[in-house]
């Protein structure tokens, strides 16, 4: 099995500002491979794929291919190489057409010949057995076909190098499936692919090989065939981890928040979030299970009267047993009513907080109301900010640092310090550790736990199952915008909680 | 760590990367580089075009500005109007709403200003009709910047080139009116309004003509100071600015600030139209604003927001203007050189936020250093 | 010839000037760059035309129209594309925002226009009213024969040649953005630069290349204006709002050169219906004149209303954009 190197990565390194995201890391793919890159969030994966495509250029280090050094400036140099990469955020132009999209920045006529070109696409299309209409708009086009889009882009161009950044976060099982049998008719045909993703199951599934990084370095790479779990595991994580999360059961749990069939419907009128019901009680922690864009993120900004609501309630119970129909409310008109519910969202600075602000300022945007006065009061929100910066341990300059200028953990600890100085009766937290070591991710899950203890109705929605069977009460698991079950998190298995996060119910959309 | 390789790798000559910080007199002499270099430029324009000495011609600008105390006023007086505006438009562009409807909102106020003047000077005592041409011109400007703020609430209409439109709908109605004001008749201008009488014209404060200009322009400005830093409403600016998402979030509700902040910014623009027609002009035409209504927003903008920088560009900026008219009268050019120069000027100032805001490194090929 | 005749070739008159300053703003917007600066620039076109064709005339004794006609066109193109090179580089690799820069344009560009077209006669050493009548009678030459055909040929054929030269460039911009390849790679620029990017289109260079020719253009509307409107003389803003009317029409427009063909005629004529409608009071004429302004800000409000994809701003239309930017 000793094949030649497609591309060989030597001694990169990358830097942000302060921030190392790739600290000299060697890596090897091979002609006519599937290689898998494994790693945490926030471990470089993708940082290291972008300075081969060339989003990024290397501080330091080389980059050969076939055996000669490259220089890789732009995504040009990168399509002049044949390497080309599919990115988790699609880089599609929405007005466009398929067809447009996939020739866009090609040589060629002046004069665009548009049925030549597609009869070409519907060449490639048919050869690898995907299913497009060439001519259709992208705005038109749902997330699967978007992808399509993006794959057979990189083809038109004779891209012998593939990579693909976390492709299966945003597809169904049937459509993972599909997009596996592809790779593997690529792989036949020649072509090298790199395949980034954090889904241990994934890797094993499609890759010949597996490279690891942690934290920006490279740890080593593994022959799929002699790969375990737990190996992978822990190179990806490191040292062994048992986790050990403080969870006592529940004390008089009453009921605080009831959703009933809610509907969330997006910009391009698909239900996100399809009528989902559930309940949420004082003293207990609810965790939401699904893949990356089940509808988490709309339903928890649908219950906080951030997205419009198309059909069913949001109730929330009050501690003196007044019920308040929330979702027929803004957030604005929630406040109001005086229902205490902090929302931790998952886009930190797009939501949570205001990046050009420092944490001072921050922590106001939920006080800044308080008293009478036309002014604010900064005295006491400095005195939060402090206290969260010590307890917490952000690693900041000083409390007048801009948030943006912080890193994505430091981010994390002052927003969901803030949430939870608000003593909140319900609180919601999306992805509470992302972009945080080990060690502070302990420490936000005893916050949480510590809310739970003090009478607080916890929803969270996190990733990492483990984390998410150990820390809950309760678990409900969404999938396409739909609740697949609701599960007591002490008595369920990973297994369960898979196989309901990936049990399509066969209405489609 | 393995052994680090040599670097043959091209690397493009220029890198341009983003300043975390910049001390603020690093930032003030590159500013102030970048005017001297303006100053050059321009002398070197004047020598080319006019074959005069541009040190003569400078020291003319001078003479122009503040040769003597009514120079110094009339520049004074212009650098307050300047100041006024952009402090009008320093809420809505920290919403990050472009307000270019400066020019229309200031016209609207002049013009609730001159038709009270006209229609009720000798009808009410001078102290309650300034109070209500105050009142009028305030509103007048606030229902123009009003109406686009709703639209943009509403239906995210795109603000700027709404406000701009603003403005010529504005002028048109100017002249308008003018036919039915015009005087003498046949001149197509308004003229002096008030003249024997003086109702509705500032009255002397502090023994100066435009004592109350100053006096209203300052409070303005520190009001404005204090209202975006310490209020809760300028706090909810600031948050709507950065991130409509955040404010919402927040449980701010983003349509009322949109609009309660258009109808300051276009309340004070109006109020500044007052401020020219009944304390400077005393007449009304589609060029009492003058095109200041866009020159505020080049201040407001490079000030990025703060007070003291925004009386510094004002008056910089005015001097420039008064000493290029006063040059181009006294060498026979034409006044609008003083336009070409402020442009020159600007330009400088706009390109030298750049080096403020980042790096440049120039990178040669070397082996092995960092 | 009828009073609709008259009308429609007066409005024609009155609307090429702006249809040239409208396409060269499509252009640009198309690349994301929202100049603003189109007013000053059609200015420095009109004067730079102006100016070369007055040299040219005042430096020989004989001087022959066609080469008139070639130095002011040159020139005027070349000084509006100095100017829209100025924005560029400013908004494109210094990053500054693109309205501030645009007014700050405006501002030099309408400077410069009354500056020099006031100055010019003296710099020549007083030769009084600046009048280029050869250079002007070429560009104000009308199609031989076929304008002499009743009714058709006075509202088809009585126009100069920049007349038909903006509606082909307007027509060519519209075939290009539609059907070419560097046209697609134009409009992915605007609506999205780092996808554009990605897919190995020279921003940068597309950025400055529109700006740039986008600004050339609009500079012909200067000079169209001071040649075949005002017959090779200048009058100090004379060319008055015009330029704002262009940035209107490139919305009336929705983006598309060939649409602002007609609305450039639409356009012209609000702008001189006033006099063709009898018995209106001098009051009511100038209340006639805010039409066109009143027309777009409609026109605005209905397309944010409906909110068809294709009808929007490009995307990315005010941003800069900066790759490493995180």
């Amino acid at each position: 099995m000793d094949q030649a190197n497609a591309i060989e990565l030597k001694n990169i390194t990358k830097r942000f500002g302060k921030v190392i995201a790739n600290e000299g890391v060697n890596l090897t793919l091979k002609k006519g491979e599937i290689l898998s890159i494994l790693g945490e969030n926030g471990s470089g994966k993708t940082t290291l794929m972008n300075m081969l495509s060339g989003i990024y250029m290397p501080d330091e280090g080389q980059i050969f291919m076939d055996g000669k050094e490259v220089s890789i400036h732009s995504p040009k140099d990168a399509l002049d190489l044949k390497i080309g990469m599919i990115h988790q955020h699609f880089k599609l132009i929405d007005i466009l057409t398929a067809a447009e999209n996939i020739i866009l920045g090609l040589p060629g006529s002046h004069v665009l010949k548009t049925a030549q070109i597609e009869e070409e696409i519907k060449k490639i299309i048919e050869s690898y057995g995907f299913d497009l209409n060439p001519s259709q708009k992208i705005y038109d086009m749902s997330v699967s076909q978007k992808q399509t889009v993006e794959i057979i882009k990189v083809l038109y161009r004779g891209a012998d190098v593939l990579i693909l950044d976390e492709p299966t976060a945003v597809l169904t099982p049937q459509e993972t499936d599909k997009l596996f049998a592809i790779l593997r008719n690529m792989r036949e045909s020649g072509k090298s692919i790199i395949i980034i993703t954090h889904k241990l199951q994934e890797v094993l599934d499609i890759s010949d090989r597996v490279a690891v990084l942690r934290k920006g370095k490279y740890m080593g790479s593994v022959n799929t065939q002699e790969a375990t779990v737990g190996g992978l595991t822990e190179m990806m994580v490191g040292e062994k981890i048992t986790l050990d999360i403080k969870r006592n059961d529940p004390v008089d749990p009453q009921l605080r928040l009831k959703v009933d069939k809610l509907t969330v419907k997006n910009m391009e009128g698909i239900k996100v979030v399809n009528e989902v019901t559930f309940t949420s009680n004082s003293g207990e922690i609810l965790g939401i299970a699904g893949i990356a864009g089940s509808g988490q993120k709309e339903l928890l900004e649908a219950i906080a009267g951030l997205e419009k609501i198309e059909d069913g309630k949001v109730i929330y119970h009050a501690c003196d047993g007044k019920e308040i129909i929330l979702s027929d409310l803004s957030p604005e008109g929630i406040k109001n009513q005086g229902v205490n519910y902090s929302f931790v969202p998952e886009d930190r600075l797009g939501m949570g907080l205001v990046g050009n602000m420092d944490i001072t300022d921050n922590m106001m945007l939920r006080s800044y109301r308080n008293g009478k006065s036309i002014f604010t009061d900064r005295k006491a929100p400095k005195k939060l900010a402090l206290d969260i910066i010590q307890e917490l341990g952000v690693v900041t300059p000083g409390v007048t640092t801009p948030v943006r200028r912080l890193s994505g953990g430091n981010v994390q600890k002052v927003l969901v310090g803030r949430e939870i100085a608000c003593n909140p009766n319900v609180l919601m937290v999306a992805y509470p550790v992302r972009g945080l070591d080990i060690n502070s991710s302990y420490m936000i899950y005893n916050l949480l736990s510590d809310q739970k203890e003090q009478g607080c109705a916890v929803i969270c929605v996190i990733e990492d199952l483990d984390v998410l069977i150990e820390l809950c009460d309760r678990i409900i698991v969404l999938c396409n915008g739909k609740i697949t079950g609701t599960l007591d998190a002490r008595k369920t298995t990973k297994e369960e909680v898979g196989i309901l996060m990936t049990k399509d119910t066969k209405e489609g959309e | 760590m393995s052994t680090v390789g040599q670097k043959e790798v091209k690397e493009p000559l220029i890198r341009m990367m983003k300043r975390d910080s910049i001390p603020a007199r690093t930032a003030w002499l590159i500013r102030i580089a970048a005017v001297i270099l303006a100053l050059i430029v321009c002398a070197f324009a004047i020598v080319a075009i006019t074959k005069l000495d541009p040190f003569q011609v400078y020291v003319g600008i001078i003479d122009g500005a503040i040769g003597n105390s009514r120079r110094t006023w009339v520049t004074i007086r212009d650098i307050l109007v300047l100041l006024g505006i952009a402090i009008a438009l320093t809420p809505a562009f920290k919403m990050k709403f472009w307000n270019i409807g400066a020019e229309g909102q200031v016209l609207m106020g002049g013009l609730a200003s001159a038709a009270l003047m006209i229609y009720v000077g000798d009808k009410v005592p001078n102290w309650l009709l300034l109070i209500t041409i105050f009142v009028a011109s305030t509103v007048a400007g606030m229902v123009w910047g009003l109406i686009p703020a709703f639209f943009k609430s509403y239906f995210n209409t795109n603000e700027t080139l709404f406000t701009l439109m603003m403005n010529y709908v504005a002028m048109q109605i100017i002249t308008y009116c003018i036919v039915f004001w015009e005087s003498p008749a046949g001149s197509n201008t308004v003229g002096v309004i008030n003249a024997a009488k003086r109702a509705g014209w500032f009255p002397q404060i502090l023994g100066s003509t435009y004592g109350l200009n100053v006096i209203m322009v300052l409070l303005l400005t520190v009001g404005m100071f204090l209202y975006l830093k310490y209020t809760k409403q300028g706090y909810e600016i600031s948050v709507v600015g950065d991130s409509q998402n955040t404010a919402r979030y927040a449980a701010i509700n983003v349509k009322k600030v949109i609009i309660r902040t258009m109808v300051i910014s276009g309340g004070i623009c109006g109020l500044m139209g007052s401020i020219i027609v009944s304390g400077a002009s005393h007449t009304i035409s589609t060029s009492t604003a003058g095109g200041r209504g866009f020159t505020a927003i080049i201040v407001a903008w490079m000030s990025k927001f703060n007070p003291f920088a925004m009386i510094l560009v004002s008056a910089l900026l005015v001097f420039m203007q008064e000493g290029s008219i006063q040059i181009a009268s006294q060498y026979g050019l034409n006044e609008n050189a003083s336009e070409l120069i402020t442009g020159i000027i600007l330009f400088f100032l706009i390109g030298c936020e750049f080096f403020v805001n980042y790096k440049v490194e120039f990178r040669k090929k070397q082996k092995g250093v960092i | 010839m009828d009073i609709i005749t008259v009308f429609i070739q007066k409005a024609i008159g009155q609307g090429i000037g702006i249809l040239f300053g409208a396409s060269g703003e499509i252009i640009t917007e198309k690349s994301g760059n929202l100049n603003l600066g189109i007013p000053g620039i059609m200015y420095m076109g009109g004067i730079a035309g102006l100016m070369g064709a007055f040299f040219y005339e005042n430096a020989t004794d004989n001087p022959i129209p066609m080469l008139g006609v070639i130095i002011s066109l040159l020139a005027a193109f070349l000084c509006a594309a100095f100017g829209a090179l100025i924005y560029s580089i400013l908004t494109i690799t210094f990053r500054a925002n693109q309205n501030v820069v645009g007014l700050a344009l405006t501002t030099f560009g309408v400077g410069f226009g009354n500056f020099f077209g006031g100055s010019i006669s003296k710099m020549a050493g007083g030769v009084g009213q600046i009048s280029v009548s050869t250079t002007a009678s070429l560009y104000q030459k009308q199609i031989p024969g076929l304008s002499k055909i009743p009714v058709i040929g006075p509202i088809l054929f009585s126009y100069g040649f920049l007349t038909y030269t903006a509606v082909i460039i307007a027509i060519y911009l519209t075939f290009y953005l539609r059907k070419t390849r560097s046209g697609l790679n134009l409009r992915s620029v605007g609506e999205n630069p780092a996808t554009a990017d990605a897919a190995g289109i020279g921003v940068t260079k597309y950025k400055y290349l529109a700006t740039v020719l986008g600004g050339g253009i609009a500079g012909l509307g200067g000079l169209y204006f001071v040649m075949e409107y005002l017959g090779g003389t200048w009058t100090n803003n004379g060319f008055g709002d015009r330029g704002w009317l262009a940035i209107a029409l490139v919305i009336f427009a929705l983006w598309d050169p060939s649409k602002a063909i007609f609305g450039s005629f639409l356009f012209g004529a609000f702008f001189i219906l006033y006099i063709y409608i009898p018995g209106l009071s001098r009051s009511a004429q100038e209340l006639f004149k805010m039409v066109p302004y009143l027309v777009t800000i409609l026109v605005l409000i209905l397309t944010s209303l409906r909110n068809k994809r294709e009808n929007q701003p490009p995307a990315s239309l005010g941003e800069p954009y900066f790759r490493e930017e995180r």
